[in-house]
């Protein structure tokens, strides 16, 4: 005797979110095709001008410097992330979920702050520049700060912990007899780790690796906090394209190209988490 | 021997990368505490900083900007988000994979990409930028995260309690009061405190919808920062991050503790 009623429970919060995130989405794409008076005002006459604009060598560029930049984030994160997973699920089961709680608090405290900590490091008279002037090992300060590196270590700070908990997920899970029996039959256990190990934790990497990839496409407070006048990634421009520029077609364009590229990512994570069930649910529910 | 090295030196390097983790943010509470503003060069142990947030005047409006903005978000987004998670625990829906996605794509889309989305559409509904809009957009990102923590939790539970009470007559609403409900409401605080902290911590989405009169901290941290480094900063980042690690930690504690053999 379920009471049929309450099945329509659900609706309020689909109507929400058909209200506020697919109907502004839906309105950012016609805005894309739209244009705009030179004082700002969008003009809606469907033209392909801004996804055409994108192409420019100057926007292009940017776009290519942000594809770079995730790729070398992604890479130092899987390159740093990995083992810190390894030794995490290693641990006796009991350290095991403080240890995931101390690698997953800092993702929880915004990319804001954790950049400013990064510039009072960092910056000429910041603490690390201090440090290096009083042991005499410079005689002036370093130029840390505000250059294509620093936006590198920023990010990859802030997206570490997105590498570590879906690696940690994967090794967790390993069938641990698959390396006694590799072991039983003489395997060093590196030779083990590498034939089996690294291999099955695989998706657990790449799940890790697109989720770091999509979140450093969109990033823009670390590059506007820690990186130069000439560090702007697609972030930054699509900031500028709203809150300087005031050209809302251009920036909708852009924004509409880099959701695109996200969801395609996303659809490809879920094809891995398909292909290795299980950790598809830990791994959602802290992502 | 040649293991124990091995694992020795894997755990140093855990450590360090521990460390780097940590290290920027211990090095920015500490220096909140430092008598000299300019410089990195330790002076003093102080409490200036805090005491000049506690009088500053914007800095109090952007705190109760904040807690309101956060208060209104939370309830009704756990409302929403736990009604959304009972139901889709309970009944069997024809379109379960597009409610799915659509509960999903909020936290998957890049954050930016949502701000400036509710930016057009409040441009294009002629809504002036402020506390209101600020609202509707938390309580847009913090839905989804409110229905699987609820959602989480009760797809852990046993149901034969609740057939059992309707099976003593109990009506679906007393079967909700008296049972459903209470075993639920670890999850279901999880998922306030999840969705709390997300407001209270959210710097893009409110860059894009926030109006002059609607700074909150981390908007004010933010202009705080492109006009210099001041110790007031660090002070103010300090407490902020202080109160986002307790509530992530509680929420922690409160939700079930999933254990990957779940699906087996």
């Amino acid at each position: 005797m379920k009471q049929k009623s309450g099945k329509y429970l659900v609706f309020p919060t689909i109507i929400w979110l058909s209200f506020f995130f697919i109907i502004p989405l839906l309105i950012v794409i016609a805005v894309s095709f739209a244009s705009r008076t030179p004082y700002g005002q969008v003009i809606f006459n469907f033209q392909l001008g801004n996804y055409a604009r994108f192409l420019e060598p100057l926007y292009l560029r940017i776009f290519i410097d942000t594809i770079f930049v995730a790729v070398v984030t992604t890479v130092l994160t899987f390159v740093m992330g990995y083992p810190l997973a390894y030794t995490i699920a290693k641990l006796p089961k009991k350290w095991q979920q403080p240890g995931l709680i101390l690698v997953m608090a800092p993702f929880w405290i915004n990319f804001l702050i954790r950049s400013y900590a990064w510039v009072i490091i960092l910056r000429t008279q910041g603490v690390l520049n201090t440090i290096l002037l009083k042991l005499g090992l410079i005689q002036q300060p370093l130029a840390l700060l505000y250059n294509d590196a620093a936006v590198l270590l920023g990010m990859v700070y802030a997206l570490l912990p997105f590498m570590v908990l879906p690696i940690y997920v994967a090794i967790e899970q390993l069938d641990t007899r698959l390396l006694e029996a590799a072991s039983d039959l003489g395997a060093k256990p590196f030779t083990a780790f590498r034939k089996i190990t690294l291999p099955l934790t695989m998706p657990g990497v790449a799940a890790g690796s697109i989720l770091v990839f999509i979140s450093s496409l969109g990033m823009f407070v670390v590059p506007d906090v820690m990186g130069g006048a000439k560090s702007a990634l697609v972030g930054n421009l699509i900031q500028n394209q709203f809150l300087s520029a005031r050209d809302w077609p251009f920036g909708s364009a852009l924004s509409i190209i880099l959701a695109i590229l996200s969801l395609v990512l996303i659809i490809l994570y879920y094809k891995v988490l398909q292909a290795k069930e299980g950790g598809a649910s830990d791994a959602q529910k802290l992502a | 021997m040649r293991r124990n090295w091995r694992s020795a030196s894997l755990f140093a390097y855990s450590g360090a990368i521990l460390a780097f983790l940590y290290l920027p943010l211990v090095i920015l509470a500490l220096y909140s505490f430092n008598a000299s503003r300019i410089n990195a060069v330790w002076s003093g142990f102080t409490l200036d900083w805090y005491n000049s947030l506690f009088h500053n005047r914007r800095v109090i409006e952007a705190l109760i900007n904040s807690l309101v903005i956060a208060s209104i978000s939370t309830l009704v987004s756990t409302v929403l988000g736990t009604t959304a998670a009972i139901a889709l625990n309970r009944y069997q829906y024809k379109y379960k994979a597009v409610i799915n996605g659509l509960l999903y794509l909020p936290i998957l889309i890049p954050e930016i990409v949502m701000g400036l989305s509710l930016l057009v559409l409040f441009s294009q509904a002629s809504l002036p930028l402020g506390k209101t809009t600020l609202i509707l957009a938390h309580i847009t990102f913090c839905v989804s995260f409110v229905v699987i923590t609820v959602g989480a939790r009760l797809e852990g539970m046993r149901h034969d309690l609740e057939e059992a009470a309707s099976d003593l007559y109990a009506t679906p609403w007393q079967t909700f009061r008296y049972i459903t409900f209470p075993l639920a409401l670890p999850g279901i605080i999880a998922g306030a405190l999840i969705a709390f902290t997300l407001s209270i911590d959210d710097f893009i989405i409110s860059f894009f919808v926030a109006g002059p009169n609607s700074t909150t901290l981390p908007l004010y941290i933010y202009a705080m920062v492109k006009r210099g480094i001041s110790p007031e900063i660090n002070a103010l980042s300090t407490l902020m991050m202080c109160a986002t690690i307790s509530l992530v930690i509680i929420a922690q504690i409160l939700q079930p503790q999933h254990t990957s053999k779940k699906n087996d």
